[in-house]
């Protein structure tokens, strides 16, 4: 698309953001609210000569996506909450065989089928422990349909750099809403490492430095004839059923995100200097908490603001420092408490965690947040996560 | 006396020496079908960069960590959906899954259904040997009726798939049924199915002696061996709703089905080229 300022949905400037970073590949399964991407992105099919499949089920899909990012194609999913479920199996197998790829997850109403068109936020514990066994994920959260241009971008970005399945947790409310979006002249993309050296010598999980080092890929059909499994390997891709090589292989998974995440964590402030209270929140509902802030600036009280750009890794270190210096942490989600609960593991007791739920299925009003925050400024030092009320509720 | 030349195995330079010897028990037969398969690839020439092996889970899954070929150890069942994307990521490439009954036909079921109606240009070598073997011997959806297994102690009752006419009546454009006995048949039909464009099935019925056979108390791989040559019938172009297998009884070998259909990328790649005028171009964001 031409640079300049266009009239974008968040689902269609995700398509386009995709279409930018170089995505050329895109499978999917149909699912609400998710779809104006894939429609967005079938009609600049043609024009950008990318490959489009829409398989049997949201399981298909993402082992389509590993099987294309092999090939070397910068590759894509869309969903929503029961396709994201579905796709766990191949988020362990993405972070296992290390595959650069994007999942966007606009999320709406669960459990199970839920409620299709609201917004929700409750799919973000999902994306951090949803797969089996152990591992790191890069998840970011885009509050508005700028950053969901912005964001497919920065999530292709890692994704290559990193080479981890990088998820964008949009929502129904971020991806359905109409705005300006700027599309700069340039735009700075990140490529995967290739390997570059014998054909006969290549190692697949080979890793400089040890631990922390992202191993170099190839694509298939180059005469590498390299060997990738999803069971524990080692540097040749060769499964071995040890103690040792599970520690080998599964370790740097960790580390190759954890001893990076100064650089990979990515977060939003304003005004937390002298703030009594901070309200913490990500998504959509960070539009509703900017506004309760004004109110209750309005009001004398002093208040601060943390927005999580990259939710996972959790900006843990940010988190711990402030909650040395304020009264209590507000955390709004739409979700009955997520990543309150990671605010309240990071802030160690040093502070009051409050959860603010919403009405299920809507987006706060700024006034429950005002009365959380109020009551964060009353309210004695608690050891548990003080959960407030809503208007609705018994 | 001269030095005696080192013995080189005939197929070397198509298998990973590094990982012999392989998991399968004696008197397997999925060694068998790697051999008939690297023997195809010797026969057509192929291009072994452009070869890619995808498995999944279970004994037949083992395939693509022994190939020495680009190749892919993925999920349960799913080995036909990450070929998918494999061919449709990069068209030039030859792509073959190779798994088993359990992996493609239960757990895999679905995949298989869809690969074969959209005509996926690939071709899947699908050992059967009509019980989930790695895990222990459990109840496969290929396994006859009344056969014995550890999840069916009083004999199956599950009426079994017939994987040939499942193929067909998907859309597969070639079928093919052999045994680990027919290994010359078996040879060419991998040959075949890799040189025809589209969906291609071949079907290899194999012995498992350590699971199958000894629950039922049917010999080693050589008796195996002598019951499939005592009781394969070979019936080219048999209709496929015949193919069913019942417990220890003929089994109906043969080439059923080649037939020609538009793959997916063809047809893909036909929509690309005659929407691309229809749509204004838009110029393209420079990127750094």
């Amino acid at each position: 698309m031409k640079a300049g300022t266009h009239r974008l949905s968040g689902n269609e400037a995700c398509a386009e953001g995709a279409i930018a970073a170089g995505c050329r590949f895109l499978g999917v399964y149909p699912i609400v609210p998710a779809l104006e991407v894939v429609e967005r992105f079938l009609k600049r099919c043609p024009e950008i000569g990318a490959t489009f499949v829409q398989m049997e089920d949201e399981i298909s899909v993402l082992a389509a996506v590993l099987g294309a990012s092999w090939t070397g194609k910068k590759a894509m999913t869309v969903t929503s909450g029961p396709g994201f479920s579905l796709m766990m199996e191949h988020l362990g197998l993405g972070v296992m065989l290390e595959t650069p790829c994007v999942i966007v997850d606009v999320q709406r109403g669960g459990p199970s089928e839920g409620m299709p068109n609201s917004p929700s936020q409750g799919d973000m514990m999902q994306a951090r422990w949803g797969s089996h066994g152990d591992y790191e994920i890069v998840a970011l959260c885009p509050n508005s349909p700028q950053e969901m241009f912005d964001f497919t971008i920065k999530a292709f970005n890692l994704s290559e750099k990193y080479r981890i399945p990088v998820v964008v947790m949009a929502d129904e409310a971020v991806g359905h809403m109409t705005d300006n979006v700027v599309i700069p002249n340039k735009i700075e993309l990140v490529s995967r490492k290739y390997y570059k050296g014998k054909k006969d010598k290549y190692l697949p999980f080979l890793r400089e430095p040890a631990l922390t080092g992202i191993p170099s890929m190839v694509d298939i059909g180059n005469g590498y004839k390299f060997h990738v499994t999803g069971l524990t390997h080692d540097e040749r891709g060769y499964p071995i059923m040890n103690a040792e090589c599970q520690e080998f292989c599964v370790r740097p998974l960790m580390e190759k995100i954890r001893k990076n995440v100064d650089e990979i964590v990515e977060f939003e402030e304003k005004d937390t200097n002298n703030a009594e209270i901070v309200v913490l929140s990500y998504g959509i509902t960070s539009r509703v908490a900017e506004k309760a802030m004004d109110l209750a600036t309005k009001d004398g009280i002093k208040v601060g603001f943390l927005r999580p750009i990259v939710v996972w890794p959790f900006p843990e270190k940010k988190v711990r420092e402030l909650s040395k210096k304020i009264k209590a942490f507000v955390v709004p989600e739409i979700n009955y408490g997520q990543i309150v609960y990671e605010v309240e593991r990071c802030a160690g007791g040093n502070c009051n965690i409050i959860f603010v739920p919403s009405k299920s299925g809507a987006v706060h009003e700024p006034e429950e947040i005002v009365n959380a925050i109020k009551m964060g400024i009353k309210e004695e030092k608690r050891e548990e996560v003080i959960q407030v009320k809503i208007s609705n509720q018994q | 006396m001269a030095k005696k030349k080192k013995e080189i195995h005939p197929m070397e330079s198509l298998l990973r020496m590094d990982r012999i010897p392989h998991i399968w028990c004696p008197g397997c037969g999925i060694g068998t079908a790697v051999t008939a398969f690297t023997s195809a690839l010797e026969k057509l020439k192929a291009d072994l960069n452009k070869v890619c092996v995808i498995s999944g889970i279970g004994c037949t899954g083992r395939v693509a960590g022994y190939v020495k070929l680009d190749s892919f150890h993925t999920t349960h069942g799913r080995p036909i959906a990450f070929a998918t994307g494999i061919k449709l990521g990069d068209p030039e490439l030859k792509v073959v899954v190779f798994s088993g009954d359990g992996d493609i036909i239960a757990i895999g079921g679905n995949h298989f259904m869809h690969a074969a109606r959209r005509n996926i240009d690939m071709t899947v070598i699908c050992v059967n040997n009509f019980i989930y073997a790695m895990t222990g011997g459990q109840v496969a959806p290929t396994t006859p009726l009344t056969a014995y297994t550890t999840t069916s102690p009083y004999g199956n009752v599950e009426v079994p798939s017939n994987i040939p006419q499942l193929a067909e009546a998907c859309g597969a454009v070639y079928v093919a049924r052999w045994t680990a006995l027919h290994i010359r048949r078996l040879t060419n039909a991998i040959v075949e199915a890799m040189q025809k464009p589209g969906f291609s099935v071949v079907e290899v019925i194999s012995s498992c002696p350590q699971y199958y056979s000894r629950i039922n108390k049917l010999g080693d791989g050589l008796d195996m061996m002598k019951f499939y040559h005592d009781n394969s019938v070979i019936r080219h172009n048999e209709p496929t709703e015949n193919l069913d297998i019942d417990y220890q009884k003929q089994i109906i070998v043969g080439k059923f089905i080649d037939r020609e259909r538009p793959t997916y990328m063809d047809s893909y790649k036909k929509w690309l080229e005659e929407v691309k005028h229809q749509i204004p171009k838009s110029p393209k964001i420079q990127n750094t």
